[in-house]
């Protein structure tokens, strides 16, 4: 046999078959993944054991060409199943597949029982080291024609997979697509199965790719991605199981793809819980400031817009809420940049930028109130508590619209003025 | 007949038919909720998800038939579910995935764990994936009254007995959450709770079932019975009564198919559970191929009235 990169067969080929499953996985999962089909993933390959089995059986020598045949054979006759069964009863599909995935799967352990075929438990839990080299030749050539097909047949296998309608209205033979999947994802399972075990393939089919889809929006990216921490997990996986002196491959490799997930799950740049945490917490902590900001606007407007500064006690007046809370307020405006005062105890004072604000929020609040009780026929005691969330998130194009539709009012449904930002200097109300 | 009769004169046979249809029993009940609300492959996932559960329970109390394993399951299977949600909830993974995602991982750790430890514990990893009703049988028995009963009989028939009070008691909530949980809430139930429970009872009745077949295979059980029955019947009592009687003739049945062809008895029942549902689809009444295409035959034979009356 051949060293590679000075490598021992017995390393190197059970590395090489891991790779293969994970590039083959990973891509053929990211399409599993979007189209909701992640059961279906788990009974495909749940519904190759009996024709392993039979292979063991009918060929003693283990021909990888029987062998994974015959399993191919299996998975595709599973997938019929369930298709039949959904078409002609009234069962769903989850019920369709668990059917088949269970009997199916029983008919491979009835047949291991009563013939006991030597070496099938690598095909149960996963042995990557059980793999010889025909088997990896036809694992290269397999995973290589689906990636191909994968790759030049991604955008109708993408357009099929969002919009199955669409995509036969571009002309797109919808039903050789379906069935060319149905292919491809088991020839996957088959491919996969030998070092990772039946039973837990379907951990290859989704992770990863589920994984990915949490980095990126593309679908393109999503195939790499997912092609990359599938081969990630399975290398990474045999040789954990390798210095473990013979744990079977399977669950390894299934967990360490798992913590990926994890990984990319807590702290994926967008769609991550933690990036959601933290955008979900710098928003509140806006919120919280720009209510600050209209505070200092409704105190200064309550005199008139006589003087700039106004005090810490005016303000936990206007809010009702103790001195010490509208300090840590009012200490938040000085942090961004919004406000400063004079001295630790002194008067605040608003920056530019922070008067601008505060006249925004004013306007906002004012202008959705106006909008509810002229063109939505709110009352106008009704329209304030809905107006206090929305202020902070209208855009300056809904602001146009929403001047435009009520004719660039001057005064809110109680009658206070409506200020103009854009117009209205720090704190000189005769400009207003 | 003696194909049937003889095997059934060894007590160890009858025994073991009673004890597998007590699983199959307690399994069949819920299960018929599970296809109704189209939430099969939910009891897959816990199925695989209670195994590092089970097996870490059976590294602390050295037994298969401990109360605690059966509480510390519910908690792993109320787990996974939790973790499902989560997965789901939070990012825009949808909840097939999700499931997969978590199942996939708490398996994996649970043959791992039973890998790492088996040697040290007398617990068989493939009896732990696919069932070894016969040694369990065999095992722990007592003597009652000048009878002979396996430990693990009792222990089944008691969990039966009480999934089929259970089920008779909440009928009249499960009935209605299955069908129209908006319904059941303008009633005063409870749909997200009622749900919640009976995957609580399912994982609860996966554990117990776990001896008798392995976590594989107990999705066939969970899923085969109400299957087979929704093609025979329209009505859900009747329903529960049909799936009733699969449990009963794939619990017979695959113990005297495993007995004549000497292989493992749990994947016979679910061969057998699987012969009986092939039957229904195409001779079930209500949703049986054949029936449907006998009637369509029959009505394109006798032509609609041309009077119009």
């Amino acid at each position: 046999m051949i060293d590679f990169l000075g490598m021992p067969p017995g390393l190197w080929m059970p590395l090489a078959a891991s790779l293969l499953l994970g590039i083959g996985c990973g891509l053929i999962g990211s399409f599993v993944v979007v189209r909701r089909m992640a059961l279906a993933g788990d009974a495909v390959s749940h519904a190759v054991l009996p024709g392993v089995v039979a292979g063991f059986v009918l060929s003693p020598s283990r021909n990888p060409l029987v062998v994974l045949g015959l399993a191919l054979a299996a998975g595709l006759l599973g997938m019929l199943l369930v298709r039949a069964i959904t078409t002609t009863t009234r069962l769903k599909e989850d019920a369709a597949l668990g059917i088949v995935l269970a009997v199916f799967f029983a008919v491979g352990i009835s047949t291991i029982s009563v013939y006991q075929p030597s070496g099938v438990t690598a095909f149960l839990y996963g042995q990557a080291a059980a793999v010889s080299w025909s088997d990896l030749l036809l694992m290269t050539g397999v995973t290589a024609l689906v990636a191909a097909a994968a790759v030049v047949f991604a955008r109708p296998l993408v357009v099929m997979s969002f919009d199955a309608g669409f995509a036969s209205s571009l002309g797109y033979p919808v039903r050789l697509f379906e069935r060319m999947f149905a292919l491809m994802l088991t020839a996957v399972v088959v491919v996969a199965m030998q070092a990772v075990g039946v039973i837990l393939v379907s951990a290859m089919l989704i992770t990863p790719a589920a994984a990915a889809y949490l980095l990126t929006d593309r679908f393109n990216r999503m195939m790499l991605v997912a092609a990359i921490f599938g081969a990630a997990a399975g290398v990474a996986g045999t040789l954990i199981s390798f210095a473990g002196a013979g744990l079977p491959t399977g669950p390894i490799i299934a967990l360490v793809a798992s913590g990926v997930f994890a990984a990319v799950f807590f702290a994926a740049p967008r769609h991550g819980v933690i990036a959601k945490w933290l955008r979900l917490r710098r928003r509140s902590a806006r919120v919280a400031r720009e209510n600050y900001l209209k505070a200092v606007y409704q105190v200064l407007e309550a005199r008139s817009f006589h003087g700039d500064g106004v005090s810490v006690r005016e303000i936990a007046e206007r809010r009702r809420e103790t001195l010490e809370d509208a300090t840590r307020g009012v200490q938040a405006l000085v942090r961004t940049g919004e406000a400063f005062r004079t001295g630790e105890v002194g008067d605040i004072f608003l920056t530019p930028d922070g008067w601008r604000r505060a006249a925004e929020i004013v306007r906002n609040h004012r202008l959705w109130e106006l909008y509810l009780t002229h063109q939505a026929d709110y009352d106008a005691d009704h329209v304030h508590d809905d107006a206090e969330r929305i202020e902070h998130l209208l855009g300056e194009e809904t602001v146009r619209q929403l001047e435009r539709a009520l004719a660039f009012p001057e005064t809110d449904p109680h009658g206070s003025p409506i200020p103009a930002p854009e117009r209205q200097s720090l704190g000189k109300g005769e400009l207003r | 007949m003696n194909w049937v009769l003889d095997p059934l004169q060894s007590t160890t046979l009858l025994w073991l038919a009673a004890t597998a249809f007590c699983v199959a029993l307690a399994c069949g009940l819920p299960g018929t909720f599970l296809v109704l609300r189209r939430m099969s492959l939910v009891g897959d996932a816990i199925s695989h998800s209670v195994l590092p559960g089970i097996v870490i329970g059976f590294l602390f109390t050295g037994s298969l038939t401990s109360p605690w394993l059966l509480g510390g399951a519910a908690l792993a299977g109320v787990g996974a579910t939790l973790l499902i949600e989560q997965i789901h909830s939070r990012t825009r993974i949808k909840q097939d995935a999700a499931i997969g995602i978590a199942f996939t991982a708490l398996f994996a750790l649970g043959v791992l764990l039973l890998r790492l430890y088996a040697s040290r514990v007398d617990l068989d990893p493939d009896c732990v994936l696919f069932g070894s009703l016969e040694s369990a049988v065999l095992r722990e028995r007592f003597v009652l009254g000048g009878l002979v009963v396996p430990k693990v009989f009792v222990m089944q028939a008691v969990v039966a007995a009480g999934t089929v009070l259970l089920v008779v008691f909440f009928f009249r909530v499960l009935m209605l959450t299955s069908f129209d949980a908006g319904l059941a809430a303008s009633l005063g139930y409870r749909p997200v709770l009622a749900g919640r429970l009976l995957l609580v009872l399912v994982s609860v009745i996966v554990v117990a079932a776990f001896q008798a077949v392995g976590a594989i295979l107990v999705i066939a059980l969970l899923i085969l019975p109400g299957a087979t029955a929704y093609l025979c019947c329209v009505r859900l009592p009747a329903m529960l009564w049909l799936a009733a009687a699969h449990a009963f003739l794939s619990s017979f049945g695959g113990l005297l198919l495993a007995y004549h062809t000497n292989s493992n008895a749990a994947a016979a029942m679910v061969i057998m559970g699987g012969i009986l549902f092939a039957s229904a689809w195409l001779f079930g009444p209500a949703d049986g191929v054949v029936l449907k295409k006998w009637r369509a035959r029959q009505a394109r034979l006798e032509p609609a009235d041309p009077s119009g009356k």
